[in-house]
């Protein structure tokens, strides 16, 4: 779905994420962006050289913000001064669409500072339907929630992740931001078919879709965003894209980082795919 | 078992400090994990533990430099472990997580050895500078406005600046030690031991001095500005909303420099403060005698 409800009715094409080290080139060489991702968190500040940066990009490009510490699965209610910092800047960006994780990470106001995969019962979807809603009427924008990389599994699961995942958006009526590599990352650590996942998501709510470059471990592959899209993901991608349509892309980069052309240049290889008409199956 | 009490039952395992070899604690409750065919509930919870201390020791290694020279490397490792042990972070963001690391560090002085003064300094001026980096900017008084400057006026100082009264000339320090740390990779091994020596010597020999340091902004670059203490006593009864002639009465009364030589002080402090951008207008509440 190109545009829907939960990108804010947007074609927003192949976007890069906004980090520091390419600053620099960004406001210098000027590059053509499709958009830009921001991590919501690294301008929730009151002043400095981060919000000048990101007024001078706003005056240049499209920003859209991804979060990482809303923690919509934590049995906490949502953090109050968190939403009301990223309110103000969502008045400052204008992002057509807000983006987090579906998953939890602090317990009675403790922050693990991580992406704690959930457990999989009808509790926890209830629960964290009911805060999306929440964070989106406060913040008057659509909301898409991510799936995550994960490396266990609760033995309180009463179904799998992608039936979780579409017990979640329906309950809060919310779009998806639909990461690919984590898909690919937590079907080789659970053992299942991505594409098994892929054909349970419902296209007409994905909003987004992330794609990024993992590392492998002997027993484990680790989400890292340090390395290019591997094939197989790309091969997920391709099929996401079948489904859903050319749907606006983003390329995570996190550590490691190269340069904004090399970062910029794995990101184009979406294009690729994205040219391809979609043919929304069943 | 409710998502309440999973969450609970998680959060202590993987916040509980690693075992020998960077290990999952011995006794944590892994009980809710599934095993699969590769690892066992251990080894999996194991994978969030080690990434949690090692994000959150990451980022207090990054924003205490000085605190790491001023106690040793392996002290500062022992001391975060501790400090995230008994203050986890209670913000949503990683920025705040050195916030409470003074006051841990009062009720917890053994972490710091015979260097407790001057570690509590460092962490001042450390926690100061991640704030003046990102605090707020009012907008700086223009000519116009400081033209009309009076005994009855009120002017704020801007929110980022951090004003502080020290013990040790750890600004100093700070400075000479952020120089180490952006040569160590230019440099071989050999030059760094070398450098890092004399650095842990020098340390060692610093003696108590009593500064006064403030720490702002400039062009988003964060800087340490010593001042006089009539300087900075003035700068914070301007703070406090105190209009500037009485301002000035409590910042210059008990000093020993001569009337005239403080008036022309005085003068060139406003220079100054005005020429970095210091001066705004004062917030709403100290607008009005």
């Amino acid at each position: 779905m190109p545009a829907n409800p939960f990108n804010g009715f947007t074609e927003y094409g192949i976007g890069v994420g906004l980090r520091i080290p390419h600053y620099q080139h960004i406001l210098e060489k000027k590059p053509v962006v499709g958009w830009f991702e921001i991590i919501s968190e690294n301008y929730m500040i009151d002043g400095g050289r981060p919000l000048a940066i990101l007024d001078q990009i706003l005056e240049q490009y499209k920003v859209v913000q991804h979060g990482v510490s809303m923690y919509f699965g934590s049995a906490e209610p949502l953090n109050r001064e968190h939403l009301r910092r990223l309110k103000a800047l969502v008045k400052r960006t204008n992002t057509p669409w807000v983006t987090d994780h579906l998953c939890w990470g602090s317990v009675d106001g403790r922050y693990t500072h991580d992406l704690l995969p959930m457990p999989y019962t009808f509790e926890a979807a209830k629960l964290t339907a009911s805060k999306v809603r929440e964070a989106r009427d406060f913040l008057e924008k659509p909301i898409a929630v991510e799936n995550v990389s994960s490396y266990a599994e609760f033995h309180e699961s009463e179904m799998t992740e992608w039936e979780f995942l579409n017990e979640v958006v329906e309950r809060a009526d919310c779009g998806i931001l639909l990461d690919v590599n984590n898909i690919y990352v937590s079907s080789r650590n659970h053992s299942f078919d991505p594409y098994d996942y892929l054909n349970s998501v419902p296209p007409e709510r994905v909003a987004q879709i992330h794609v990024a470059g993992h590392s492998k471990f002997t027993k484990y592959i680790l989400d890292t965003h340090d390395h290019p899209v591997i094939d197989p993901v790309w091969k997920l991608y391709e099929h996401a894209i079948k489904r859903v349509g050319p749907t606006a892309t983003l390329l995570e980069w996190d550590d490691h980082i190269p340069s904004f052309e090399e970062v910029h240049g794995e990101a184009l290889k979406a294009q690729q795919y994205v040219a391809v008409p979609a043919t929304v199956a069943p | 078992m409710s998502l309440a009490a999973l969450q609970k039952r998680m959060a202590a395992a993987l916040m509980q400090p690693l075992g020998p070899g960077d290990k999952l604690a011995p006794d944590a409750d892994v009980s809710y994990i599934k095993p699969n065919d590769r690892l066992t509930s251990r080894e999996r919870l194991e994978i969030y533990s080690i990434s949690y201390w090692y994000r959150l020791l990451d980022s207090l290694y990054e924003d205490f430099p000085g605190l790491r020279a001023v106690i040793g490397q392996r002290a500062f490792h022992k001391l975060s472990k501790a400090y995230l042990t008994d203050r986890p972070s209670q913000s949503f963001t990683m920025r705040d997580l050195g916030s409470r690391l003074g006051e841990w560090l009062r009720e917890n002085p053994e972490h710091a050895g015979a260097r407790l003064d001057l570690a509590l300094d460092m962490i001042r001026l450390e926690w100061a500078h991640i704030e003046a980096f990102d605090s707020a900017a009012e907008k700086v008084l223009g000519p116009e406005d400081l033209l009309e400057l009076g005994p009855a006026m009120r002017i704020g100082v801007q929110p980022y600046i951090r004003l502080l009264a020290l013990h040790y000339p750890v600004d100093d320090l700070r400075i000479r030690v952020n120089s180490e740390v952006e040569e160590h990779d230019a440099v071989s091994n050999a030059v760094h031991k070398r450098k890092a020596h004399r650095l842990v010597s020098r340390i060692a020999k610093l003696k108590p001095e009593d500064i006064f340091v403030a720490v702002h902004r400039l062009e988003f670059t964060v800087y340490y500005r010593r001042l006089a203490p009539e300087e900075f006593r003035l700068l914070e009864a301007l703070r406090r909303g105190q209009p500037i002639g009485k301002a000035m009465d409590a910042a210059l009364e008990d000093s020993a420099v001569p009337l005239g030589e403080l008036r022309k002080l005085v003068e060139t402090w406003f220079a100054i403060w005005a020429e970095l951008g210091w001066l705004c207008h004062p917030p709403k509440g100290h607008r009005h005698a």
